[in-house]
């Protein structure tokens, strides 16, 4: 069956490195935070100029002056930063964050990424993800593998305007994960019941099949 | 000590012409001048250009000033929240430039410091990059992006006192002190304007040169966008 919302925060929590700092985006990445495995410790950042944020508030608690880059009211942990918006982006374009987890509208097999632009449709601006993608040493696209029509989001070239460049290294759909190598998409795992061929049949591009797929393993311990 | 302390925002507002080029600090409704809004929203000045991450929601914020019509051009980075923005972008009757969010606040930045442009990887190989100067260093494309700077910069702090000194809070501070270093006049709208000498040097944000004027404001309500909670 294929993975809820909470199933792919669960699988990229998996992918989280002890001691790093990692930028979430607005939407499925933003509850990646609440899937931390056990043992590990990371600090979040959101670019309008947070680093080291906690959960959310208790009712009552909310500050106008705390939230995210998705405007939810945040709280900060104990050796929570705060600083301005170019502080911020350097700390991003500088490659001092080691991690960005972001949402797409489409995926290509050479890490192109579209999501900030549907022309003459939906525009809502490409905020802090141009210079996310421009410079994260690490990029996972957490997103459904289809769109709401039922068109694959991975494709072989991007039809929407792109936000970046060959910098996507890795997709975590409903269905897949998938790793942007040198010739395209390569398939690693699959979501537990979805066979390969619902894999292939759900994505616009070349599938790399080296070797028998696994099922991922959400048994992980999380905080 | 400067003395930049106004007590009317009419008193600086009135300075104010159609066609003029107006910075607002804020993230989202967070940490946006919201007084300096509310007066400009009542002026007979169209034509502006306003430089903003973002543009308001539809009854607060520049969402003011897009309702009345005021506004001729935006340049944000996201403006997804405000359905009328939208409306109007797509009808052609604003015109919108949309730029990385990170090189927005350098581009204000640069625009205080003497800095007239720098070279930035954000938008390489994307509509962003349009007719701009493009180079290669250590293997990796930038693109040349230019300073900005405006006719007003209005930004919003926590505290701040006469000579313009400013402090601001939590994630309310993000654009404001970049936006204060670009402005021609740059005034401050503060939640306490305390007495010189109170602040500790230490801890100040923006230096009170940057600041051309500051006013106690009257009111902020300080509206929440996406209020989110956990539960006990």
């Amino acid at each position: 069956m294929a993975l809820d919302k909470i199933g792919i925060a669960k699988r990229i929590g998996q992918e989280l490195k002890n001691n790093t700092y990692v930028n979430l985006g607005i939407g499925i990445p933003t509850l990646v935070a609440n899937y931390v495995p056990k043992n590990i410790n990371v600090e979040f950042q959101s670019e309008n100029g947070v680093l080291g944020m906690g959960p959310f508030p208790l009712e009552g608690e909310e500050d106008p002056d705390m939230i995210n880059a998705g405007k939810q009211t945040i709280t900060t942990l104990p050796g929570a930063v705060l600083f301005d918006s170019a502080m911020s982006f350097a700390m991003i374009r500088g490659k001092h964050i080691q991690l960005s987890v972001l949402g797409a509208m489409e995926v290509a097999e050479n890490g192109d990424i579209s999501n900030w632009k549907i022309p003459g449709k939906m525009v809502k601006g490409m905020g802090g993800a141009m210079d996310l993608v421009a410079s994260s040493e690490n990029i996972i696209v957490a997103m459904t593998h289809t769109n709401r029509k039922g068109e694959s989001k991975l494709l072989k070239r991007c039809s929407l305007p792109i936000t970046g460049v060959s910098c996507i290294k890795k997709i975590v759909t409903d269905l897949a994960v998938i790793e942007v190598v040198e010739k395209g998409f390569k398939l690693v795992e699959r979501a537990p019941g979805v066979s390969v061929e619902e894999i292939i049949k759900a994505t616009g591009a070349n599938l790399i099949i080296t070797e028998e797929i696994p099922e991922m393993n959400l048994t992980t311990i999380f905080n | 000590m400067i003395n930049k302390e106004i007590k009317n925002i009419n008193d600086v507002i009135k300075e104010v012409k159609s066609g003029m080029t107006l910075m607002f600090g804020g993230f989202g409704l967070s940490g946006i001048p919201e007084n300096s809004i509310g007066a400009l929203a009542k002026l007979e000045i169209y034509d502006l250009t306003c430089i903003s991450n973002n543009a308001g929601i539809d009854d607060f914020g520049l969402g003011l000033l897009l309702k009345r019509k005021q506004v001729k051009k935006m340049i944000s980075s996201y403006v997804g929240e405000n359905a009328e923005f939208e409306r109007q972008m797509l009808c052609k009757e604003l015109e919108v430039e949309l730029i990385p969010q990170g090189t927005l606040a350098e581009r204000c930045r640069a625009g205080g410091s003497g800095i007239p442009a720098f070279f930035t990887p954000a938008g390489y190989g994307t509509e962003v990059q349009q007719d701009k100067e493009t180079r290669v260093f250590k293997g990796k494309n930038y693109i040349l992006e230019q300073a900005l700077e405006a006719d007003f910069a209005f930004v919003k702090a926590w505290k701040g006192d006469a000579a313009g000194n400013l402090i601001y809070k939590g994630t309310a501070r993000n654009f404001n002190p970049l936006m204060a270093m670009a402005g021609k006049i740059t005034v401050a709208e503060v939640e306490e304007l305390v007495p010189v000498g109170e602040l500790d040097p230490n801890q100040i944000h923006t230096p009170g040169v940057f600041v051309q004027k500051i006013i106690k404001g009257d009111f902020f309500e300080k509206r929440i966008e996406n209020k989110t909670t956990r539960k006990l």
